[in-house]
Order: structure tokens, then sequence, then C-alpha cells
């Protein structure tokens, strides 16, 4: 078999079993999401919180218990890396440094798992595991939370209540995210991944040289950075490391455990407003974009452009023998068009138009199918966007599901969508106005690349990175910390105001005249919606960058 | 004492925070542990250590130099893929190149400043390491935009008007002067040695081909390094390339060379999961433990 047949197997087997696995999960997430039975252990747990689990919340309430929750938990992940040298386990490592332990903190808690460390020689266990990994588990929850109160303002009427924070963050973690990670963890160890509390193990090459071997709890961190679109690695090599991504299996494992939220999620949505063909044409829409990423990044691997490629004869620069090129394209096309950013190979050695789709798979905005929870309210965001463009050309009042798309709805749905693109060009402006680009590794448009990378990544709570960049400089610390929180916490704010609003309205009824959202024209109307706002947006910083790199 | 709204909220947020790093950050993990000390899961949560002659020598999935300490390859082992992990397959510093794919003009040394080495593009890189494992296997370690020397052939071609117009000079940039360049002339211009620290800005930067094949001996493993800096693997039809060398080194045949390589070598899971790679480590192991070199 040919390495690209074998890739292409690799990548429709992933399709296949997502979509065998879109229901069941969907199904189940829609049960934890809506039932109204508390487990006994949940009860005690909300009591230790002190809050009542049977409560709703109004938008303003639900809005302001994200924003506590992230807020105690970044100062709280801040201070544990700071003293971590008076803790357990810290390995000997000093303190993280004032700007770092900031980056780091906003950056795990916005979902991004932005690295400006390495791991191996920077956090000691006891952080990593009950800091670092806490946040893989919440951010990931309250993304999930976020966008399940946003279909609830579709599906409910005449109300000001969303559901409770509370409940779903902890039925989140405890009913989805812990018993995966449990079951996963195990399978990760039969594989081959590390689990252990060792400091490393000095030992004796046969070449007679030194090895420092290095230990930790990896299996069980490795599992949720996946499973919960995170992508923060134990290691600096993240998912190219063979303690953290053994086997070839274990890397479709990874691929699949981290699009199997986001990927299931449109149909807990479907189930909680009514109509599951609204939940089909959702996926579309992901799928669409999805797949034909993929396969554009496998493509444009296997054909190996630029030069240093078509010396060589292969794209195999950053990549492991064990995974091959087409296999390595496949997840970082996964990993960009989630949220995650974990990496099995290293995206700044690809070949040019191949990093220029993955830096467009993070400019659609996370969405196809998007970080777990993120990816469906962006995407939702872009159908009420699409039925408005819709509505003005046949000059109708624009509605969704019943709620009728008017200015109020639009003005969060278009500060949602101005946010990050703002966010990333901004701050790539920044970094040129202020010399601070110069810690790129390369020059030349791959060095424009490098910085609209970081900026876009970070804007968009992605994480991963053309990691020729320097960025443990306490102007990229501090800088691209504020984008990854901009990035997260203002659209956040600004789904749950249009859940609001959506909630509080009566429901029109459908008529002759209303556009059918459930009909492949819609899924195509989203998908060009998509495509077309994003090139306006970043075309010519794209020019600048990668394409000049890779036409010229 | 009933305490202002936005205080409570922060004081749950809190408490859930803590109660999620009890159950997620301690118990989850912990459990882990325990149970990846079970038998069956003990030797891979430890770090698959590997001992032989009553030491550990590494760990079954991370791979290690073959080399002395300077960095020349022990002939008598199979060699692993170049390493961007700290000085080479450390793994307290692991690391890709992240060089990008048109990272072709290196910072030459200035030999002005004591011991500097410059900064070697990717291009250049691979085509000394070509050259190199093409020597030691005996073989044409030619590639494409590669020069004969082992660096990579790039000009720097100056234009009258910019990008237009006449070409006026003509600068080879990786090869430092005195060298003599690898084309005389491109254009009908002469072309020159590069002067380190000279700004060489203004001239358009292109890569040559040459005539090397596209597919050379030397296979692309062998010349690029991976995303770990650890990779434990090497492409089959790198272990071939080696075998003669290791035969020769130990005095047994190539045949047994290769059979044993092919034990160590694991093809793809299911069919289609991953590529077919040879386990360096093992195999070198396995090459003491049968055929010892006489000191």
């Amino acid at each position: 078999m040919s390495t690209a047949t074998a890739g292409l197997l690799f990548a429709g087997s992933l399709v296949v079993a997502l979509g065998l696995a879109y229901r069941p999960a969907g199904d189940y997430m829609y049960r934890v999401l809506t039932s109204a039975r508390h487990w006994r252990a949940e009860r005690l747990v909300y009591r230790a919180v002190g809050v009542n689990p049977d409560g709703e919340q109004s938008w303003g309430v639900y809005a302001r218990s994200v924003l506590a929750f992230s807020g105690v938990s970044v100062l709280f992940l801040y201070l544990f890396q700071r003293i971590q040298h008076h803790l357990w386990l810290s390995l000997g490592f000093p303190g993280v440094k004032p700007d770092q332990a900031w980056n780091t903190a906003i950056s795990f808690v916005t979902n991004t798992n932005w690295q400006s460390y390495s791991g191996e020689s920077t956090m000691g266990h006891l952080v990593q595991m009950a800091g670092l990994a806490v946040q893989n588990f919440a951010s990931a929850a309250v993304g999930i939370a976020v966008a399940v109160a946003l279909v609830r303002g579709f599906a409910r009427k005449r109300t000001d209540q969303l559901g409770n924070f509370w409940v779903d963050l902890v039925r989140i973690c405890v009913r989805i995210l812990l018993p995966v990670a449990v079951v996963g963890a195990v399978v990760f160890i039969a594989a081959g991944m590390a689990q252990n509390l060792s400091a490393g193990t000095d030992v004796h090459t046969l070449a007679g040289a030194a090895q420092h071997i290095t230990g930790g709890p990896v299996a069980s961190q490795e599992i949720i950075k996946e499973f919960g679109t995170n992508g923060g690695g134990f290691y600096n090599a993240n998912s190219a490391h063979p303690f953290e991504n053994p086997t070839a299996w274990t890397n479709w494992l990874e691929i699949f455990l981290l699009l199997l939220i986001s990927v299931s999620l449109p149909r807990t949505f479907g189930r909680i407003v009514g109509d599951n063909r609204q939940g089909y044409a959702i996926l579309a829409v992901m799928a669409i974009l999805a797949i034909g990423s993929i396969a554009a990044v496998n493509g444009l691997q296997l054909a190996h452009g630029g030069t240093v490629p078509q010396a060589v004869g292969s794209a195999t620069e950053g990549t492991e023998t064990r995974f091959g090129v087409p296999q390595s394209a496949t997840f970082a096309a996964a990993t960009t068009l989630t949220s995650t950013g974990a990496v099995d190979s290293f995206h700044d050695s690809y070949s040019p138009l191949s990093g220029a789709v993955l830096l467009g798979n993070m400019m659609l905005g996370e969405v196809a199918p998007g970080g777990t929870g993120s990816g469906l309210y962006g995407m939702l965001i872009l159908a009420v966007v699409t039925v408005f463009v819709a509505g003005l050309m046949v000059g109708r009042t624009p509605e969704y599901l019943g709620k009728k798309i008017g200015a109020r709805e639009m003005k969060f749905a278009a500060l949602y969508f101005l946010t990050t693109p703002t966010v990333a060009l901004v701050g790539t402006a920044a970094a040129f106005a202020t010399g601070n680009n110069s810690t790129a590794l390369n020059t030349g448009p791959h060095g424009l690349s490098e910085v609209l990378y970081a900026f876009t990544s970070a804007a968009n709570n992605n994480g991963s990175a053309f990691a020729g960049i320097t960025v443990n400089t306490v102007w990229w610390d501090t800088a691209l910390g504020i984008a990854m929180g901009l990035g997260r916490l203002l659209p956040i704010i600004f789904v749950l105001g249009l859940a609001g609003s959506l909630a509080r309205q009566k429901p029109v009824p459908a008529s002759a005249g209303t556009l059918k959202t459930y009909q492949p024209l819609f899924v195509g109307m989203v998908v060009g919606v998509t495509v077309i706002l994003v090139a306006l947006t970043f075309l010519p910083a794209l020019a600048l960058g990668p394409l000049a790199e890779g036409l010229s | 004492m009933r305490l202002p709204a936005w205080l409570s909220q922060h004081l749950a947020a809190l408490r859930a925070l803590l109660v999620l790093t009890a159950l997620l950050g301690l118990a989850y993990p912990l459990a882990m542990l325990a149970v990846g000390q079970l038998p069956g899961l003990r030797d891979h949560a430890d770090g698959s250590l590997i001992q032989a002659g009553g030491k550990t020598v590494g760990s079954r999935i991370v791979g290690q130099a073959f080399t002395t300490d300077k960095g020349v390859p022990l002939v008598q082992y199979f060699q692993s893929r170049p390493s961007a992990a700290g000085a080479g397959y450390d793994p307290t510093a692991t690391s890709a190149s992240n060089l990008g794919p048109e990272s072709v003009v290196d910072t030459l040394p200035d030999p002005q400043v004591k011991d500097d080495q410059g900064k070697q593009s990717l291009l250049t890189q691979v085509c000394a390491r070509s050259k190199a494992v093409g020597e030691l296997e005996g073989v044409d370690g030619s590639r494409p935009y590669c020069t004969p020397g082992g660096v990579g052939a790039v000009l720097a071609v100056f234009h009258r008007d910019g990008l237009t117009g006449p070409v006026t000079r003509v600068v080879s940039l990786n090869e430092a002067c005195p060298a003599t360049p690898f084309v005389t002339s491109y254009a009908r211009a002469r072309v020159e040695c590069a002067k380190p620290g000279e700004d060489y800005s203004r001239g358009l930067v292109t890569p040559i081909r040459g005539d090397a094949p596209a597919q050379s001996a030397v296979p692309a493993d062998a010349v690029t390094a991976s995303g770990s800096g650890l990779d434990p693997q090497i492409s089959p039809a790198y272990a071939r390339l080696q075998a003669a060398r290791i035969a020769k080194a130990r005095g047994i045949s190539v045949a047994g060379v290769t059979r044993l390589a092919g034990d160590h070598t694991t093809g793809r899971a299911l069919g289609f999961l991953g590529e077919p790679a040879v386990d360096v480590l093992g195999l070198n192991l396995d090459l003491d433990r049968r055929y010892p070199v006489r000191p």
C-alpha cells in the first residue's frame, strides 16, 4: 500500500468513525444537559460550592458566573505556578516568572493552551496535574456550557432563564469528560504512555552518553488534552513526543478524540431545539469545511512544495517516522480546525501553502468543527449572519429557528464576529510596530507568517504555533495573554447576550416564506458566508505572508 | 451577615475550582497512577525502560544518538535521525528545528569573531547531512538545490532595476570566500563567493536546482530532524542503506544484518495506520547481544 493510500484510509476511517459516533455521543450529551435529576455526588458538590442547583440564571448572571470562574481560575493558576518551588513534586524547578505565569494561566483558562514554556524544563508534576490539567477539564466544560446556553436561547420562549452555569459546569466535567478520561488514560498507558511521578531516570546509552528519561503523569493529562480540545502538551514536543503519542494508532485515537465533542454537539443542538435536521445542517457545514481542509493539507504536503521539501524529496522535516507525512497532515488540519493546537508534527516546517491552509483553518474562527462548545456557538453565530444576509437579499425580516434576528441580535453577532480578527490583526501590527517581530526565527514572508500565526492562534484560542518564534519575552507573554483573554471572554459575553435576547422572544410561526435552515441551500450559504467573511478579513495579511512565500 | 452578590459569586467560583481541583487534579490522576501500577501496565507507566548488562540503557520508545560525544557516528551501530532536541536526543529539551521550507540562506560565521559558528539554514543542514551520510555509507549523497560541497545552492541575483533589468551581480550566498562558487556564471554574470557580514538583501534569493535526481540515494528521514527530536525509529530504506556498513564493522554477512533489521521493523497497524518503521535502539541492542564487537 502506498503512503498516500494509507493516508487516505486514515482520514476516511476517521470520518466514518465520527459519523457513527455523532448520534450516540450527541444524544448522550443531550441527556446530560437536560436531565432534571442530580446525582448524589453532584449534590454534594453543589453544597460545597454553595449554589442551589435548581435555580436558573438570566444571561447576565450566567455571564458573570463564567467570568467569575475564569477570573478566579486565572488567579489561582498564576499563584500556583509562582510558588511551585515550595510545593511537592516541583522537580527542583524555580517558580515560573511573572509574565510567563500570567501567559500560561490565561492560556489554559481560555482553552487556548498556547505554551511559551517548555513543559519538561519549567513545570513540576503537581502544577501540571492539579493546575494545568484541571483547566483542561474546566475550560472545555465552560465552552460547552456557553454553547448550551445559546441553544437554550433558541429553544426557549418568553423567559430570561438560560440554565445554571454551575450545574452545567459540574455535569459536563463529571458525566462527560471524566468518564472518557478514565477509560482513555488506561488505554493510553496500555499503548505505552508514561504515568508516574518520577523525577526522571538517568540512563547510559549504548554510545556511552548520559540521557535523562523524563517522567510525569502523562497519560491522565494527554487524554483530556485531546478530548477537551486543549492541546497543551506535557512536554515541549507535544503529541510528537513518544510518551504523548507512542504509536500510529494512538495518533488516530487522539485525532478522533479531539474532534468527537465538537462534531457531536450539533446533534445535541438539534435535540434541544426539537429538530434533528437543524443539527445535520450545522454538521454538514462543519464537514464540508473540515474535509476540504484535510484534503488540501494532505495533498499539499504530499506534493511537498517549497525549496527544502524539494531538496529532501519529501516534507519529512518536523515529522515522526511512525506517523509519516500524510497522517501528520491530517492531525495538523484537525488540530487547527478545532481549537486544540496540539501538534504531532511541526507546522513551521510545512510547505508554504500547507501552512497557509492551517492558518486559514484558525481564521475561520474555529468553527469547523471548532473547540468544545466554542465551535458550535461560533457556527450558530455564522448561521445567524447567514439568515441576515439572506433576509436582506429577499427583503424579509430574517429569522432562525423561529426567532427574529433583529437589530439587537445582529449587533451581538457582528460584535462576536469582529472580535477575533481585530485582536489577531491589531496584535500582529503591534508586534511589527514595536519591533517585537524580531524574535521570529525566520525572516521575510515566513517571519510575517510566524507573527500572524501566533496572534491568530492566540485570538482564536487555538494554541498551536509556527514554533520558530521566540515568545518567552515579557512583551510576547503579555500581549498574547491579552489576545487570548479578549479572544475568549468577549465572544462569550456576546454569545450569552444573544442567547438572552433570543430567549425573551415569542417564536414566530413558520410560514411559506420562511428560509428552511435544514436544506442543502442553507448549508451552502453558510459555507459561502464563512469563507467570504474570512477571505475579506484576512486576505491582505495572508498575501504578505504564506501566499507570497508559496507563490514566489 | 449577607455577602454582596459580586463577592458571593466569586466565593462560589473559588469553591467550585477547589472542588474540581480535588476531584480532577488529584483524585483522578492519582487513581490513574494506581491503575498504571497494575501488572501489564506498569512497565509502560514507568517509561518503558530497558535494561542491558544490568544497567538501564534507555527507554524502548525514546530515541538516542549512536555517536561519539563529538557527534561522529559509531560505525557498528545503526544511526538515528538528525535531532533538534538540545544537543541531540535530549529528553529535557524536546524540540523540532522549526525552520521553514524557504529557510535557504545561511548566516556565515564572522572570521573576526572567535568561535563564531554562524547559523545554518535548513537547506544547508539537509545538504550537509546528505553529503555526510553519503560518504559514510558509500553512496551518492547529492540532492537537488545542494552544492557538491554540501551547502544550499542559493544565489543572490542583483538586477539593474531591483526586480527587473539585466543582471549586474551574482553572489553564491552560502559559500564564504575564499570558496570557489558551485557555478562560475549565471545569466552571463560571474558568480562571486559571499563575504561574511556583507548585506546582500537587495539581491533576489534564487535557489538553483542543479541536476541531481529528485530522489536521492540518501532517504528523506536521514536528512531531516523529527518533530520531537526523540524519534526512536528510522525508515526501512534508511536501515537498508546502513546494513552493509554494520555488517562490515561487525564482521558478519549483510543478509544477517538485514534479517535482524527486519525483526525490528513494524508495519502499518491494521494495514493503514502509520508508516513502516525500524526500532533503532532495539535493533542495536540485539546486534550487540548476538554479534558483539571485539574490542
